[in-house]
């Protein structure tokens, strides 16, 4: 037969192509029919196989009315770019399988919020307004007598939007007063957003207020604002540089990523100020810097303050010193021997605030961290539970560095519309460096706090496997808890048992008994433990003798309502030879933040109880692990209210 | 003989390969933003049937694609409402009747809530906040379905996965911006 085929095109495709005349076979009689029924059989099959194939391949994808698709049965041949439930693991375990967002529990979903319990949930001594939306704290600072804070808002709702900056004062952190807003979109540089912002104080005692702009063509633009009247305690009038903006997204950078310009530092030279401003390179995090003689005009300097591959979007830099030696806080130009400097951000991709601790070389324009494995955005984070656009500033009045925290709420959000607000700022927090251990800071809630201390009780138990003790306190909402935990010493010698690979967030939390832990304490919790949050201590030998502690906070019976976020928080804790494990925990309703080892690891939670509220809410000591007992000692105090109220302005 | 059946499979193959390309090629070549964007979904199909419905889709880049997918939503919640107003006049039990209010306060929330904080995030360049709004949007159709758990069969099973479905898509996509 001829050995070469015909040319194929669709049209010819299905014509019948004929065998070429071949030599005339000798042999039987009955053969020269055989091939032809045979091809004729062949072709006939391949018709139908084609008929077939062709049927199956024709399918229409789905149609276009969507609500026919079942989508569960689509195809899922994705490779994320970036994994949807888990954020990318960042460093050592630190809350990496933390779920961002809301999840709703499975089983029994029916359940009715009803007003007492949504009304519970405001704080009694925590920064919130009176309604309504806020996230960042903006350019706090201390100024005639009174402390100042700014946040962005929304006037019109209890979600993100239409952001103004919202405005409060107080004598000493704790109780504030609202003020009418300092800033609202009314400039052509600023009218889609009023944004994150810094205060620099100037030694001749200037306020100069950088913030961002959203444009009304969207491009994030940094502008200058600054008091009306200095003289005026309450700096309740704001000015708007004529010339704003003063810095627009330079080239390389994009118009949506160039926002939360930071409190400037002196260059070294004492003549100029510089700021830093985040942004990216495709999924590189970095660090902006511009350097002013009179925050007019700006340039930007060559390079990097630093930058981090793989952490996205750098939001709310913050870049301070911090001393190695002493136990005040510093001025942010502060520079030297025995001073270390933090840089924060608060990364977008995952929705935490990290920071590091490093060395700052001004000349070469520079931040090196100490340890590069833990580098900003892959290491340390300031708190491990819900915490973003964290903002510090230095307190001159009592020479302290202050740092302000963002909480949002973690229910659904329909929740939020109908409560009519959402967020909270944090217990404002001392940062000091940790001299013991040398590679990590120290916050701790301002000691005016205490102010708000009544009645207290103290109580001692040694907790022995599995028990679980309830504290006489009848009211559970509004409490400052001091705990302190020892091992007994024979236990932990004898347990010898490795126990690896715990890690606070697949934990389980608390129901999970290992032979040194989980023991803490249960805040939150009605009387027959329907809903409890534990705070807790987990000690893990690992192989070689070698312990690990890990501090937890633990959500996942927090409430029975399905619509809230249930997390296992927390991380490792280092402990050094001798200490006790302490736990320090403000209770405030739907919020609770929990300090250990003096601060060395914070837990920030979101808590919405439907029974474990008011008066039924409760406090217990427990030790659930399997081996170790457990001196505990435990002060509680009740917190009175901070009476966040309008400042009386009438009666000026 | 040999030959010959192998010449009719090769065609069969090449006509078979032929028709294929020629039928998604049908379906207005998507661009290959398109295409890779849908690849970092949960759902490809779906991420690719709501872009398309957009004429933008062509040029757009991931930011309004973004949009396009949180206006898909929108377009699921507004019929889920509308579903709900039909499925109340039924003369339904308590318990049903209770169920859908819930499920319209979540929509509501879906409408006034998720849906413009996304547009809002994304048109203002902050996308975090769009990525929470679209984040919420999925547990809010859950709690809707969920609402009618050990009630009675879900009215709106399907609007509720759509949305859901829907929301998950358009939360993959912002997150190439964050």
């Amino acid at each position: 037969m001829a050995t070469h085929s015909p040319p194929y095109d669709l049209e010819g495709a299905m014509s019948y192509s004929p065998i070429p005349a071949g030599p005339h076979r000798t042999s039987s009689a009955a053969e020269p029919h055989r091939p032809k029924k045979l091809l004729a059989r062949i072709l006939f099959s391949s018709f139908l196989l084609l008929s077939l194939v062709l049927l199956v391949v024709n399918q229409r994808p789905a149609k276009l009315d969507i609500v026919e698709t079942t989508p569960s049965t689509s195809v899922n041949d994705f490779s994320p770019a970036r994994p949807l439930t888990e954020p990318p693991s960042r460093g050592v375990s630190m809350g990496a399988s933390e779920k961002v967002f809301r999840r709703v529990s499975g089983g029994e979903l029916t359940f009715s919020w009803s007003n007492v319990m949504l009304s519970w949930q405001r704080t009694a001594y925590h920064f919130q307004p009176e309604k309504n939306w806020m996230n960042d704290p903006n350019g706090p600072l201390f100024h005639k007598g009174w402390y100042h804070l700014f946040y962005q808002y929304n006037q019109e709702s209890a979600v993100w939007g239409n952001i103004t900056w919202g405005h409060a004062v107080s004598r000493d952190l704790i109780h504030w007063l609202h003020l009418p807003y300092a800033m609202v979109p009314d400039q052509w540089y600023d009218v889609n957003g009023v944004w994150t912002g810094s205060a620099t104080i100037l030694p001749d005692g200037r306020i100069m207020m950088l913030y961002t702009g959203d444009t009304h063509d969207v491009v994030q633009v940094q502008c200058l604002a600054y008091p009306a009247d200095l003289s005026d305690p309450l700096l309740l009038k704001w000015v708007k540089y004529q010339n704003n903006p003063v810095m627009v997204p330079p080239p390389g950078i994009g118009h949506k990523d160039f926002r939360d310009p930071t409190t400037a530092w002196l260059s070294p030279d004492g003549d100029k100020w510089r700021i830093t401003i985040g942004s990216k390179i495709n999924t590189t995090g970095i660090s902006l810097v511009y350097e002013t003689a009179d925050f007019f005009k700006y340039e930007l300097l060559d390079g990097y303050l630093h930058e981090v591959p793989g952490t996205g979007m750098w939001e709310c830099i913050d870049f301070y010193p911090i001393s190695l030696t002493e136990s005040n806080g510093l001025d942010t130009s502060a520079n030297g021997q025995g001073i270390k400097h933090v840089m924060k951000v608060s990364l977008d991709d995952d929705k935490n605030d990290y920071y590091a601790l490093g060395t700052y070389d001004p000349v070469k324009n520079k931040w090196t961290p100490d340890d590069p494995e833990l580098d900003v955005g892959i290491g340390l984070r300031y708190d491990y539970g819900k915490y973003y656009a964290s903002k510090t500033f230095y307190d001159q009045n009592k020479k302290r560095r202050i740092l302000w925290g963002w909480i949002r709420e973690t229910d659904a959000e329909a929740l939020d519309i109908l409560k009519g607000w959402a967020s909270v700022q944090s217990i404002p927090r001392t940062v000091v460096f940790d001299q013991k251990t040398g590679s990590n800071i120290l916050q701790w809630p301002v000691e005016e706090v205490e102010s708000l201390r009544s009645d207290s009780l103290e109580f001692n138990a040694k907790l022995e496997p599995g028990s679980v003790v309830p504290i006489e306190v009848d009211s559970g909402s509004q409490l400052d808890i001091v705990a302190s935990f020892e091992l007994d010493k024979e236990t932990f010698e004898v347990t010898t048992e490795a126990d690896i690979g715990y890690d606070c967030p697949t934990s389980g939390g608390a129901v999970n008994r290992g032979m040194l832990g989980p023991f803490g304490i249960v805040v939150l919790a009605d009387e027959n433990l329907l809903e409890l949050t534990p705070i807790y201590f987990y000690i893990a030998k690992g192989p070689h003798g070698k312990v690990e502690t890990h501090f937890c906070a633990d959500e996942l019976r927090s409430s029975v309502a399905p619509d809230v976020d249930k997390i296992v928080y927390g991380s490792k804790v280092p402990v050094l030879d001798g200490e006790n494990l302490t736990i320090r925990s403000l209770v405030d309703h739907s919020i609770v933040e929990s300090f250990a080892q003096g601060g060395r690891r914070v837990i920030t939670s979101r808590i919405y109880p439907t029974t474990a509220i008011g008066g039924a809410a409760r406090v217990f000591l427990f030790n659930n692990a399997t081996r170790a007992s457990v001196n505990a000692s435990i002060k509680i105090w009740k917190m009175s209210s901070a009476n966040i109220r309008p400042f009386p302005l009438d009666q000026l | 003989m040999m030959k010959i059946l192998i010449s009719v499979i090769l065609l069969i193959i090449m006509v078979v390969q032929t028709y294929a390309e020629s039928a998604s090629a049908s379906q207005n070549k998507d661009p290959p933003l398109v295409v890779s964007t849908c690849k970092n979904t949960p759902h490809y199909r779906l991420c690719l049937a709501v872009l398309r419905r957009s004429p933008r889709s062509a040029k757009a880049d991931v930011w309004e694609l973004a949009l396009i997918a949180v206006g898909a939503v929108k377009t699921e919640a507004e019929r889920a409402m509308d579903a709900i107003k039909k499925v109340r006049k039924g003369g339904e039990g308590k318990e049903v009747a209770a169920a859908l209010k819930q499920c319209e306060e979540v929509y509501d929330a879906v409408l006034e809530g998720d849906v413009q904080e996304a547009e809002e995030g994304l048109k203002l360049g902050d996308p975090k906040f769009a990525e929470n709004g679209m984040a919420d949007a999925v547990v809010e159709a859950d709690s809707c379905e969920g609402g009618f758990a050990g009630v009675g069969k879900s009215p709106l099973s399907r609007v509720n996965s759509a949305v859901h479905d829907i929301a998950e898509v358009a939360r993959a996509i912002i997150r190439n911006l964050l």
